[in-house]
């Protein structure tokens, strides 16, 4: 027998509701129950980084996260971090400007650990961001190409800040 | 990963009262027992989700030195200022030790409950025998790959390591495990296999880690993690080094020094006796060469794992050396 428990969660800002077995992962609960597959399913173990979502913010691995205990949280996945009329995010920017991928498999998963990265302030050095990076594997090999896509995006993160400061 | 029931604790007491029952399991940033429940190694009927309890975040520093709540996340402790300041081996643990994003999910008092990454540990559908999972199965791992296999601390029923960081620093500091009301030191927390290897910490059913103290000492302040690996980052320790090391004022005798190795043994490994043969002994290469080969006395090597044996001293000499010479060059004296 089947047991589920019902569910709100906050994801990109919009609530959600559903029923779910407990030992649905976040990763499951957004793939197979709200169709937000651009959140991508790797090793499921916590190894390769695919998976990466924000929580309150902060970056996690949804493959070892329960949907449940994300409840009055708030989730940002991959379709999230765009702008609402489509505009893409200064890290998506970079990732295209640097051809930062091959396959894309791991791209969505790059893209929110390294919007995360940069906001933590870990991007400031070549050898920073492949520390602070490493987290997420990249099986075609395209690391060069990545770590120069996040010290792109967080120069341009850090213009428009002062921008908005000024 | 089979299905469970999912209760989420109001309170610390609620917490112990279900992590009671049979086949209950406390989770916190389910790092680890997700991954074993995935593994099918973990296999609870009740998962405790802790995470939302309040109250139980905090890093404090003072003059005595640091309380760490048990549910502070890794991140949080490794870029703690304080941290950094009092006690920076801790914070170099931290950031050496996963990937961000785990280091983000993963508690303090999560971190000190991981189970070994012993891989015939971790497949009990190729390995059926593993005395940690199976008391009385044997071992997989003795007469196999034991590439990553401890050579400290072994018995003839296990020789997984334990492969954790910040445990490592914690016991160089002789820090306190709370559990509630009562509080262990760190060395007895975590217990060498013997013939019991199902049995890792002092842990009780019901039990639950509230929180961290890591008294002050004098040589705090100057300490380092070194963490060698098979590759640069994301990866456990082949060997690592906690040290903390107070130089009397001439700049080069020992005043008092700590040692703790990682990736080496069954458990976070205190090297007494690299401490003892240095303490009131000027530091040059040689009197390190030879107190750090004092690391692995007793070791026992399984094959694929004699490299520790070697390197695990050099790893030793290198962090103390280091913290030496930078010791001499704060202090304005000669190394």
């Amino acid at each position: 027998m089947t047991r589920t428990i019902p569910l709100s969660l906050a994801i990109n800002g919009k609530p959600h509701t559903l029923d779910v077995e407990p030992r649905v992962t976040l990763l499951d609960a957004l793939r197979e129950h709200l169709s937000l597959t651009g959140t991508k399913k790797g090793c499921d173990q916590g190894q390769c980084g695919a998976c990466t979502c924000h929580v309150d913010g902060e970056r996690v691995l949804s493959c070892l996260t329960l949907a449940a205990q994300v409840e009055g949280r708030q989730v940002t996945t991959i379709e999230g971090i765009a702008g609402e009329d489509g505009t893409l995010h200064a890290v998506q920017k970079a990732f295209i400007e640097q051809d930062a991928f091959q396959c894309g498999y791991c791209t969505p998963g790059q893209i929110m650990s390294a919007v995360a990265c940069i906001r933590e302030g870990h991007a400031g050095s070549d050898a920073e961001i492949r520390e602070y990076m490493s987290g997420n594997l990249c099986r075609c090999g395209a690391y060069n190409s990545i770590v120069a896509a996040v010290r792109e995006a967080a120069a341009a993160v850090s213009v428009n800040e002062k921008v908005e400061a000024a | 990963m089979r299905d469970f029931s999912y209760l989420r604790a109001a309170s610390v007491d609620a917490a112990r009262a279900g992590a009671i029952q049979p086949g209950a399991m406390l989770l916190a940033g389910g790092t680890t027992l997700l991954d074993l429940a995935k593994c099918g190694v973990a296999t609870p009927d009740t998962v405790i989700d802790v995470t939302h309890l309040s109250g139980l975040s905090a890093i404090e520093v003072d003059a005595d030195g640091a309380r760490i709540g048990a549910l502070a996340k890794m991140a949080a402790v490794a870029d703690d200022p304080a941290i950094i300041a009092a006690f920076p081996a801790i914070s170099q643990s931290l950031t050496l030790a996963a990937s961000q994003q785990l280091r983000n999910m993963a508690t303090i008092g999560g971190n000190l409950m991981q189970r070994t990454r012993c891989p015939y540990f971790r497949d009990p559908g190729t390995f059926s025998a593993c005395n940690k999972r199976a008391p009385g199965s044997g071992c997989s791992a003795i007469g196999g790959v034991t590439r990553n296999h401890a050579v400290l601390g072994v018995s003839d029923a296990c020789i997984a390591t334990y492969h954790g960081d910040l445990a490592v620093a914690l016991v160089a500091f002789d820090a306190v495990v709370e559990i509630g009301e009562r509080s262990v030191a760190i060395d007895d927390f975590f217990l060498v296999p013997g013939d019991t290897p199902e049995r890792e910490t002092l842990i009780e059913a019901g039990e639950m880690i509230t929180g961290i103290r890591v008294p002050a000492s004098a040589g705090a302040g100057n300490s380092v993690y070194l963490k060698v690996r098979d590759r640069q980052s994301y990866e456990f320790a082949a060997a690592s080094a906690a040290v903390s090391l107070e130089l009397e004022d001439d700049g080069r005798t020992v005043r008092d020094i700590r040692v703790a190795l990682g990736g080496v043994a069954t458990k976070p490994w205190r090297a007494r006796a690299v401490e003892q043969a240095l303490i009131g002994k000027a530091i040059d290469a040689e009197t390190v060469k030879a107190a750090s080969l004092l690391a692995v006395e007793g070791a026992v090597s399984n094959g694929g794992n004699q490299y520790k044996i070697a390197l695990a001293p050099r790893v030793v000499a290198r962090a103390i050396s280091d913290l030496a010479s930078k010791t001499a060059r704060t202090s304005g004296g000669q190394a």
